[in-house]
């Protein structure tokens, strides 16, 4: 029996100062806690608890946040 | 991460839409949709009437159209009779086609013509600051409807399926996975296709309302959702406040395009 091992993330995570409009979207749908608003705009607080799901990417309205997981590069 | 640049006119960025708006999550899910199905760029077409929904088409390059107000369904019949190999998409809000537009929008559907439309619903008239639309819930208030709005509502996507449409679905901005899958189903189809977008208003609708930000609003459409396949067991009663979401229809009949390209032949055979 091979025992599955959940992989370490390696995630990089891009948020436009410019595009984003403080709308608070990507931190309410962060599963994890990962988000935090700061003066205004979205701020990664915890990288390492994300995993990547992309829910905040998907549902930012501003294109101002990009999530790239590169174990998948 | 999803590349939505190459889809995108970024030198138009940052949108013009408030904070919080749900648009540019329906704006999303159309480009992935879109890059799902492997489309070329140059045959779409996107086409626009007027309201905040319909700015769309300025920031995606693609062939668009942003033409007058509840008039996107007659540019876009005419770029379909005329370029039949188009990828024809209408984008619209619920005042542009079916206030001022509906009449457009209902022969559109019996005709079953090959557009997919895309029909951003948020109850309101965003643009214009909040006037009463077809689709403002009963006892809401709107700029027009200072005791709030009298009258009964119509169903957009019921409106469709009566009137012939061929593909109808409804999903909300809550679930950007299932807005695109949907999007990706309606231009597959050969025929009048509707995916009525639910998306908040926060600025015209929710401040009025005491509805909140647009996050809150999306919360609230989480929580109203109910998917098809439960609300048939449901009572209107219980129905009451929902948003039912889900594919109501996908059924190809003939299509308008087709009909006319066979008149063409006989015609042609016969000279
Ligand atoms: C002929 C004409 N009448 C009225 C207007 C003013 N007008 C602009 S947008 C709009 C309503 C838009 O509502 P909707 O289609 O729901 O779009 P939203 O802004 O909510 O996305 C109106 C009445 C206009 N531009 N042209
Ligand atoms: S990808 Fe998922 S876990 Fe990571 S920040 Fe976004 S929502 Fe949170
Ligand atoms: S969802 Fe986008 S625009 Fe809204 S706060 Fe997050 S990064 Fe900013
Ligand atoms: S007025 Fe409403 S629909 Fe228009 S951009 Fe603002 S939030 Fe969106
Ligand atoms: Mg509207």
């Amino acid at each position: 029996m091979t025992l599955k091992v959940k992989e370490k993330k390696d995630v990089e995570i891009e948020i436009s100062e410019a595009w984003c409009k403080g709308c608070v979207i990507c931190v309410d749908y962060c599963p994890h806690d990962v988000l935090i608003m700061e003066r205004g705009k979205a701020k990664v607080a915890n990288l390492a608890a994300c995993t990547a799901c992309m829910l905040c990417e998907l549902h930012c309205p501003d294109f101002a946040i990009v999530v790239r997981d590169k174990s998948k590069e | 991460m999803f590349n939505y640049d190459q889809y995108l006119r970024i030198t138009k960025f940052p949108l013009i839409w408030c904070p919080g708006c749900g648009d540019g999550i329906v704006l999303k899910s159309l480009v992935r949709a879109i890059d799902k199905l492997g489309i070329e760029k140059d045959s779409v077409c996107m086409v626009s009437g007027i309201g905040c929904a319909s700015r769309l088409t300025g920031y995606v390059d693609f062939n668009t159209l942003h033409t007058t107000h509840g008039r996107a369904m007659t540019f876009a019949t005419g770029v379909k009779m005329a370029k039949p190999d188009l990828h024809v998409i209408v984008i619209t809000g619920d005042g542009d086609a079916t206030a001022i537009g509906g009449n457009h929008y209902i022969h559109a559907a019996r005709r079953n013509i090959d557009l997919t439309v895309i029909l951003f619903n948020n109850h309101i008239y965003g643009m214009t600051g909040g006037q009463v639309s077809p689709t403002t819930p009963k006892g809401m208030l709107a700029s027009t409807a200072p005791y709030g709005s009298m009258d009964h509502t119509f169903n957009i996507s019921g409106l469709a399926q009566a009137a012939g449409a061929s593909f109808v679905a409804r999903a909300s901005v809550h679930n950007g996975v299932q807005l695109e899958n949907y999007i990706a189903k309606a231009i597959q189809n050969k025929g009048f296709s509707l995916v009525e977008a639910m998306s908040p208003c926060p600025t015209a609708y929710g401040r009025r309302n005491r509805l909140g930000a647009g996050v809150d609003m999306i919360e609230e459409l989480k929580r109203d959702a109910v998917p098809y396949s439960k609300a048939k067991k449901m009572t209107p009663e219980e129905l009451e406040g929902k948003v039912v979401t889900g594919i109501f229809i996908n059924e190809e009949h003939p299509e308008c395009r087709s009909e006319y390209q066979k008149i063409i032949d006989r015609f042609q055979k016969e000279k």
